[in-house]
């Protein structure tokens, strides 16, 4: 077992060097160096509040690189596995204006939107139909806003993932950890029968750090509280047109677009 | 009951045979010997509570951490540390092989919690 | 009385002897499944429930039809159906029991299942699904045990025994309404999101249940000396007739509500399913096979005569449960996942791993029925002394 283990963790490396050798710098250096320091208590002194965490994402200034470099951020730091079947795990994800926006049926969008690529995460939605429906609270919402996942509950009976409207959840079908590139140390990774997904950098949060897609988008995304109307992300909805991805679902997504 | 003096006596049996770990204590002490972190001589908690609660200790950090959101303990001294089995237990008790499978493996214990959570903080396997 | 189990004809046992190899075979398959994880099955990201949770569908639908031989017995003392009536109660625990196999298998972490008792949530239907399945399935043994004994026994049935059959009555609806409001009150999937989705559940239950049912008593009449009576299974096929008309009714409005406001959300699954999307087809041969047997069962079950013939009776009850089964136990479940949430379509369909441990859990089902009307005939046959 261990040695076959192994053996896939080797073809799962050469393929990740073949495919992403152009990609690999682009990741910033602070996210995954070598040899990282586990976090102390010390750690935890300053960490970020907010009464209701919300993300506004730029779209405008993203382009394949950018989102690129984002994805990786997150999946690299979160041990997120790259598994190449429609049975795959994605927290962090790329899709045209079509696919991220179904319900606007429009025709002869403007061409610079029609090409565009928006990133899609979980919502961190008011009203969270996966928690709504999940029998054994296992994704639970916090007082902050952010949309929880505790994966030692979780039964792995995926009624959360019919309950997403936004396709944000992903189940672990395999036990992950072969086709996981390069493992943080310092975050676990997941196993096989549960359902994940993006968690806001709940962990990073609690350190005084931005989410790392926020990081790794130098200013193309913003993080805060969407209830301090001093705060970025408020700033941004007021001076910019923002849209949210299906809100005639009425889960109140906690995630904005600039188009 | 049809055939009592037979089912009676085999059902007393069965209890005696079953619970016989319970009121068959052995005379020899249990002895493992562990690995203990060289650089390191105090656990977050003296070695008796570290003995015998380590997982009523873990399992109460998972639901701080991961429910409540808390990440600080502070232990009975009033030293701070983070709460995290890999990042805060293992940065000291680095080989798990000789720490936490020793007991485990003889006592007959399978924990999960290296489905998940790394061996170790410092990368590599 | 489970003594009557254990003693029987070489072809009780050779039944018992091939339902149980299907389930060792399909056992081994389980195991594949536990130590590589729900990866053999041809579930996806997005399509994320398949056949198992289809097969749960219909047989809760299946358990909940026995009501339709308790309700006339006990509500119109219409006596009958006094000899089917137990069989249609085990039937139900049969069911049940399946229903709680294809969970089990369904689940990606079952060591954990107990989850959903220790940490209660009401808002999840699920919670409540499972407390009306194992609620429904102590209160089918209770009354279908004890009416059984007394019926052995020659003494009248215990005075507590029909406040517990009325409630069952209730609860049958119950079972099936809680299925359906699993599906229906998900925002993002069209296909479920219809106020009808529990009455269309009742109505293909009410027809399917009861002529499976039909189908294996008939069975029985041949392998045995048992004898339901004609009236029985005309007033049964009389019901079978008018639920099927009422399902495929609701079908209807389905469609139209569907085309006719021509919103896409609503009309994407329907042409998912009948002709197409984005060029996954492979369910459309199975829904016109489904409508040319539903329609097919009903000519012949809507003439009097014809449905009252024996002779044709069993094939337009084959064509019926085939048909209906189509519906539910593969169309259902992929067509809410269809579109997805990216507004692209993923095709499903099961693994051979899938089909051998849902074999395993329909010979279960069927091992558990083969005993208790094992049990259940032969008490009849020693009491009329045939």
């Amino acid at each position: 077992m261990d040695k076959t283990r192994r053996t896939i963790l080797k073809l799962a490396g050469a393929s990740a060097l073949g495919l992403g050798t152009g990609s690999l710098g682009l990741l910033g250096k602070g996210i995954a160096s070598a040899a990282p320091t586990p976090p102390t208590a010390a750690n935890y002194n300053s960490p970020l509040h907010a009464k209701r965490w919300a993300m506004v994402i730029d779209t405008k200034k993203f382009d394949d690189a950018l989102l690129q470099k984002c994805v990786k951020a997150c999946h690299t730091i979160h041990n997120v596995p790259d598994i190449p079947t429609r049975q795959n795990i994605k927290w962090l994800f790329t899709g045209d204006y079509e696919e991220t926006f179904p319900t606007e049926h429009n025709h002869f969008v403007a061409e610079k939107v029609e090409h565009r690529k928006f990133l899609m995460l979980c919502n961190h939605c008011t009203e969270p139909p996966c928690v709504r429906v999940c029998p054994t609270k296992a994704t639970f919402k916090r007082e902050d806003g952010l949309v929880m996942m505790d994966y030692h509950r979780c039964i792995g009976c995926r009624y959360c993932m019919a309950g997403c409207p936004y396709g944000a959840r992903s189940f672990n079908f395999m036990d992950p950890r072969p086709y996981i590139k390069e493992q943080n140390p310092l975050f676990p990774t997941r196993t096989r029968g549960v359902v994940e997904k993006c968690t806001f950098c709940v962990e990073r949060l609690a350190q005084g750090l931005m989410p790392a897609c926020v990081e790794a988008a130098d200013g193309a995304i913003f993080f805060g509280d969407l209830e301090d109307p001093g705060s970025e992300v408020r700033k941004a909805l007021r001076e910019n047109f923002a849209i949210r991805r299906k809100p005639d679902a009425g889960t109140q997504p906690g995630v904005y677009y600039i188009i | 009951m049809y055939h009592a003096k037979y089912i009676i006596p085999a059902l007393l049996v069965f209890l005696a045979v079953v619970t016989f770990p319970f009121w068959a204590k052995g005379k020899a002490v249990y002895r493992v010997e562990l690995k203990l972190p060289a650089n390191q001589t105090e656990c977050i908690e003296d070695t008796e509570t570290m003995r015998t609660s380590h997982m009523q200790i873990l399992d109460h950090w998972r639901d701080k951490v991961v429910r409540e959101g808390e990440r600080v303990y502070t232990n009975a001294k009033g030293v701070k540390y983070s709460m995290s089995l890999t990042n805060t237990c293992m940065s000291c008790h680095s080989d798990k092989e000789k720490f936490c499978d020793k007991c485990h493996n003889s006592v007959g214990v399978a924990p999960y919690c290296w489905n998940c959570h790394l061996t170790t903080p410092k990368g590599g396997k | 009385m489970l003594e009557k189990a254990l003693r029987g004809s070489p072809r009780y046992w050779g039944l018992l002897f091939v339902l149980a190899a299907a389930i060792g075979l399909g056992f081994g398959f389980y195991l594949y499944q536990l130590s590589y994880g729900l990866t053999v099955t041809g579930m996806s990201r997005d399509v994320s429930w398949g056949f198992y949770i289809a097969q749960f569908t219909y047989l809760v639908g299946v358990a909940a039809s026995a009501v339709m031989l308790v309700l006339p017995y006990y509500f119109h003392h219409f006596k009958a159906f006094s000899k089917m009536i137990i069989l249609g109660e085990f039937l139900a625990i049969a069911a049940v029991t399946m229903c709680l196999g294809f969970i089990v298998v369904d689940i990606g972490q079952p060591q954990r299942m107990l989850n959903v008792i220790l940490f209660p949530t009401p808002n999840s239907v699920l919670f409540w699904d499972m407390l009306v399945l194992n609620g429904y399935l102590v209160l089918n043994l209770v009354i279908g045990w004890t009416s059984l004994q007394c019926y052995k026994k020659d003494v009248p049935p215990p005075s507590w025994i029909k406040p517990l059959v009325y409630l069952s009555i209730m609860w049958a609806f119950s079972i099936h309404t809680v299925t359906a409001f699993l599906y229906a009150g998900l925002p993002g999937r069209h296909y479920w999101l219809t106020a009808i989705m529990a009455a269309r559940f009742l109505a293909s239950a009410f027809c399917s249940g009861p002529s499976l049912l039909l189908l294996l008593i008939m069975f029985l009449r041949k392998l045995t000396k048992f004898e339901p009576g004609k009236e029985a299974i005309q007033a049964l096929a009389t019901i079978i007739t008018y639920a099927m008309c009422v399902n495929v009714f609701f079908v209807l409005l389905e469609m139209f509500t569907a085309f006719y406001s021509n919103i896409p959300g609503e009309t994407d699954p329907m042409v998912f399913l009948f002709s197409g999307l984005d060029g996954v087809n492979n369910l459309v041969p199975f829904m016109w096979t489904a409508v040319v047997l539903g329609l097919g069962s009903l000519a012949l079950l809507i003439p009097v005569k014809i449905r009252y013939n024996q002779n044709v009776l069993p094939y337009a009850l084959i064509m019926l449960v085939i048909g209906t089964w189509i519906d539910k136990g593969m169309a259902l479940i992929v067509a809410g996942f269809t579109p997805n949430p990216f507004e692209k379509v993923t095709s499903y369909m099961p693994t051979i791993p899938e089909l051998m441990i849902t074999l395993m859990v329909y010979s279960i089902g069927a091992l558990v029925l083969t005993v208790l009307w094992k049990i259940a005939t032969s008490i009849r046959m020693e009491k009329e002394g045939v």
